[in-house]
C-alpha cells in the first residue's frame, strides 16, 4: 500500500495541482463553496505521502521536514485557510519531484561510468567455437575473444592478437593505446580496432573498473566537516523550530503566524546544499580520470600550500632507458652487459630492470648464466655472484662501502653524465670498477604547465624528494623551476622530511608512485598516487588517485577541489540567507505561507543548480591536454 | 557470512537512508548494513543460516522502497 502511494507520488502531485487550478477558476466565477471543496480534496490527497514519510521518520526517531509540513498543514486546515494548505502540500510535492530530477543530474557522472560496465563476454571454447555469456559467469582463467567495437569484459592478459584499445573508462585518457601479446587489458575499456584473445585474471568485483566505481561510490558518501556540522545542526534545528513556533503562538496568539513560521524555517536547502556540491565535484573528477576519495579530502586538498613530488615515475615518465655504456675493462661490452643484467634480474628497482631490458633488447639470453649469491641493498643497489664473477652494481655509497675505488677520470665522467640529466650506475667486478652505465628518464610533457597552473592556484612551495643522485635531481629541478630538492634519500628519510614540513605548519600534498613512496604518501595531509593500471596498494592508501598518470590531472584535481569547496560555501550562504530573510519577512508580516513555501522550494532548486555547474567544470590545463590527445589521435589514425 | 548489494530506486532524502539502514541493522542475522545515498545502494553483511537475501529484499520493500536487483558475493 505504502509502496503504491510512493510510486504514484508524481500522479498525486499533478492531481493536486489540477484541483488547485480548478479551485482558482471556480473562485473567479464566485463559486466559493465549490472552490473550497476542490482545495480540501487537493489537501487531503497531497498530504497522504507527506504523512507517510513523517510517520516513518518518527518511528526511526528522526525529526523530518515532512513532520513540520504535516503539522503546519493540519493547523492551516484547522483555521480554514484551505488555499494555503492546498498550495503548501502541492509545492512541497512538486519540490520533491524537481529535487529528485535535478539530483539525478548531479549524480550523472557516476551513472555514465556505471553504464560503461560490460554486460557480456564471448567465451572461446577449446574446440574454437564461440559462446556469448553473461559477464557474471566469466571465471578466472577463461579464454575470451574481444571483437572491434566490443568492451573488454574483465581484467586479463592478451594471449593472441593486437589492438588499439580506448581505456577512457579507467584512465580518463582518450588516446587509444596500442596493445599486443602479454599486455594487460582492463574491464570497461573499448577495443577500437583489431582482434584479441585474452585470459581472464580478475573478474566481477575484483576488476579495476569495479573497484573504481566502488571507490567513487564510497567517496560520494564520505562527508566533509561542513556536511557533518550541518547534519548535526539539522538534528537540533528541526525540533527547535517546532518549539520556537510554539513560542511564537504563545506570544502572539496568532496561529496563522505560528504555522507560517513553522514552514518557512524548514532547513531544506541547508541540508542538501553541501552534499550536492561534493557529489557533483567528485563525479567531475571521476570522469576526468581523478579519484578523489570524499568531500573531506576535497576540503583538505583545497587548503594545500606545499607540494612534494617524488622524481622518478612522478615528475618523469618512469620509463628510463640506457643512454650510454662506459666499459672500463678489456672484456667485450656484450659479455659485460650480460653479466650485469643477470645480476640485476634480482632487483625490483626500475633502474635495475632497465639494464635487464637493455640486455634483452640486444638479444642476450640471460638463462645461459648462473646466479649463485645475491642481495638487494635498499636504496643503494645490489650485489650478486654470476658465473663466478662477484658483481656490485649501484651508487657511489655502495662502491665506497664495498671498497671499490672510483678514480678521478671515472668520477669526472660520471658527474658530466649526471649533469646532463642521467643517473650513473657504477659497476664493480671482483673489487674493481668495471663500467659506468648512464640511464636517463624523460620529464613528463605536461609537468611544467601543471606545476605553473597549481602555483597560480595558490601553491607556495614545490619540493622534490628523490632517491636519485644530486646532479640528476638538480637537472630536473632546474628544468621544472622547483623551489627545493633533496636527493639521495631513502624511503624513510622522505617520510621524515614530510613530517618536518607538517611540523612547520605546511599543508602538504605528496605525490609518488610505487610501493616505496607509500609511507610518505600516507604521512602527508593529502597523498596522491599515480595509478596507471591501478595497483591495488596505491589506489587504497592514497587520498587522490591519478588514473592516467598525468600531472595535468593533478592540476585539474587541485583546481576542482577549490571550486567544489567554493561552491559548497556559496550553497550554505544561499540557504542561510533565504531562511533568515524569510523569517524576518514572516515576523514583519510581509511573507505568507504559500509564497514563503514557494521561495523555500526555489532555494532548494537554486543550490542544486549551482552544484550542477561543477559537473561541467573545466580547467584550461586539462582541456589543453585533451587537445594534444586529439592531435595524437589524428596521427595514430593517419 | 555473506554480502549482498541491493540496488534500490533512486533515493532522494537522506532520512530515507537512515530509515533503511536502521531497519536492516535491527534484523536478526544482519551484521552490518550500509546505505549509499548517492548511488542508491544498500550493502549488507548477513548470516545466511539466519536470513536469506529474499528476507532482506522484503523488509526494504515493506518500508516502501523498490528493490531493483540483489547481488550476492
Amino acid at each position: 500500500m505504502i509502496a503504491k502511494i510512493n510510486q504514484h507520488k508524481n500522479q498525486i502531485t499533478w492531481i493536486s495541482g489540477t484541483l488547485i487550478i480548478a479551485a482558482i477558476l471556480s473562485k473567479l466565477f464566485h463559486l466559493s463553496g465549490l472552490s473550497n471543496s476542490f482545495l480540501i480534496i487537493a489537501t487531503v490527497i497531497a498530504i497522504v505521502p507527506i504523512a507517510i514519510k513523517a510517520w516513518q521518520a518518527m518511528i526511526m526517531r528522526t525529526f523530518s521536514i515532512e513532520l513540520l509540513v504535516f503539522i503546519a498543514v493540519i493547523g492551516a486546515v484547522f483555521i480554514q485557510e484551505y488555499t494555503e494548505s492546498a498550495v503548501v502540500t502541492f509545492l512541497f510535492l512538486l519540490g520533491d519531484y524537481l529535487e529528485a530530477r535535478t539530483l539525478e543530474k548531479t549524480r550523472s557522472s557516476l551513472k555514465e561510468l556505471v553504464d560503461m560496465a560490460p554486460q557480456e563476454a564471448i567465451l572461446l571454447h577449446a574446440d574454437g567455437s564461440r559462446e556469448e555469456i553473461d559477464i557474471d559467469l566469466v571465471e578466472e582463467g577463461n579464454r575470451l575473444v574481444v571483437l572491434p567495437g566490443g568492451k573488454i569484459p574483465v581484467d586479463g592478459r592478451i594471449v593472441k592478437g593486437h589492438a588499439l584499445i580506448n581505456e577512457a573508462a579507467i584512465t580518463g585518457e582518450s588516446i587509444p593505446a596500442n596493445k599486443a601479446e602479454n599486455d594487460r587489458v582492463y574491464s570497461g575499456s573499448i577495443l577500437d580496432n583489431g582482434y584479441i584473445e585474452i585470459i581472464a585474471e580478475k573478474v566481477g568485483e575484483d576488476t579495476t573498473f569495479a573497484k573504481i566505481i566502488e571507490l567513487v561510490e564510497e567517496a560520494q558518501e564520505s562527508k566533509s566537516s561542513a556536511e557533518r556540522f550541518l547534519d548535526r545542526f539539522a538534528n537540533y534545528y528541526t525540533p527547535a523550530v517546532v518549539i520556537l513556533s510554539l513560542f511564537v503562538f504563545a506570544f502572539t496568539r496568532d496561529l496563522h503566524l505560528a504555522i507560517t513560521f513553522l514552514v518557512i524555517a524548514c532547513p531544506g536547502a541547508l541540508v542538501i546544499g553541501a552534499p550536492v556540491s561534493a557529489v557533483a565535484g567528485i563525479g567531475n573528477g571521476a570522469k576526468n580520470g581523478v579519484l578523489i576519495k570524499g568531500g573531506d579530502i576535497m576540503e583538505k586538498f583545497a587548503k594545500v600550500d606545499t607540494l612534494v613530488f617524488d622524481k622518478t615515475g612522478t615528475l618523469t615518465k618512469g620509463k628510463p632507458t640506457v643512454t650510454d655504456f662506459h666499459n672500463l675493462t678489456s672484456m667485450p661490452t656484450r659479455k659485460l652487459l650480460a653479466l650485469i643484467a643477470k645480476a640485476e634480474t634480482i632487483s625490483e628497482h626500475h633502474l635495475g630492470q632497465t639494464i635487464v631490458k637493455e640486455a634483452e633488447k640486444n638479444g642476450i639470453d640471460l638463462s645461459r648464466f648462473q646466479i649463485t649469491e645475491s642481495e638487494a641493498i635498499k636504496g643503494n643497489g645490489i650485489t650478486a655472484t654470476v658465473d663466478g664473477y662477484s658483481i656490485v652494481a649501484g651508487n657511489r655509497k655502495l662502491m665506497n662501502g664495498k671498497g671499490i675505488k672510483i678514480n678521478s677520470g671515472a668520477s669526472i665522467y660520471a658527474i658530466e653524465r649526471e649533469k646532463a640529466g642521467n643517473t650513473a650506475i657504477f659497476i664493480g667486478i671482483n673489487g674493481e670498477l668495471a663500467a659506468i652505465i648512464s640511464i636517463a628518464d624523460q620529464i613528463r610533457d605536461d609537468a611544467k604547465a601543471a606545476l605553473a597552473d597549481m602555483r597560480a592556484n595558490g601553491v607556495k612551495r614545490i619540493i622534490m624528494l628523490t632517491g636519485d643522485n644530486r646532479h640528476t635531481a638538480e637537472a630536473v629541478a632546474n628544468e621544472l623551476g622547483i623551489d627545493e630538492f633533496h636527493a639521495e634519500l631513502l624511503p624513510n628519510e622522505k617520510v621524515e622530511y614530510v613530517k618536518k614540513l607538517k611540523d612547520q605548519g605546511a599543508i602538504v600534498a605528496m605525490a609518488g608512485d610505487g610501493i616505496n613512496d607509500a609511507p610518505a604518501i600516507a604521512t602527508a595531509d593529502i597523498g596522491l598516487a599515480m595509478g596507471e593500471g591501478g595497483t591495488d596498494v596505491s589506489m587504497e592508501t592514497a587520498d587522490v588517485v591519478l588514473m592516467a598518470d598525468k600531472l595535468s590531472q593533478y592540476a585539474h584535481a587541485f583546481a576542482l577541489s577549490k571550486a567544489t569547496i567554493r561552491n559548497m560555501r556559496q550553497n550554505i550562504f544561499i540557504a542561510l540567507a533565504v531562511v533568515v530573510i524569510l523569517l524576518l519577512g514572516v515576523l514583519a508580516d510581509q511573507v505568507h505561507l504559500a509564497g514563503g513555501m514557494f521561495i523555500h522550494e526555489g532555494s532548494v532548486l537554486v543550490v542544486i543548480l549551482n552544484a550542477m555547474r561543477l559537473i561541467g567544470f573545466k580547467t584550461k590545463i586539462a582541456s589543453e591536454a585533451g587537445k594534444t590527445d586529439g592531435r595524437q589521435r589524428e596521427k595514430l589514425v593517419a | 557470512m555473506a554480502k549482498a548489494v541491493m540496488q534500490l530506486e533512486t533515493l532522494t532524502c537522506p532520512s530515507c537512508m537512515k530509515k533503511i539502514q536502521g531497519t536492516l541493522e535491527k534484523m536478526d542475522g544482519v551484521n552490518r548494513a550500509k546505505v549509499l545515498f548517492n548511488s542508491s545502494k544498500a550493502k549488507v553483511e548477513f548470516d545466511e543460516s539466519i536470513v536469506t537475501k529474499e528476507d532482506l529484499k522484503k523488509i526494504v520493500e515493506k518500508l516502501g522502497y523498490q528493490v531493483l536487483n540483489v547481488k550476492t558475493a
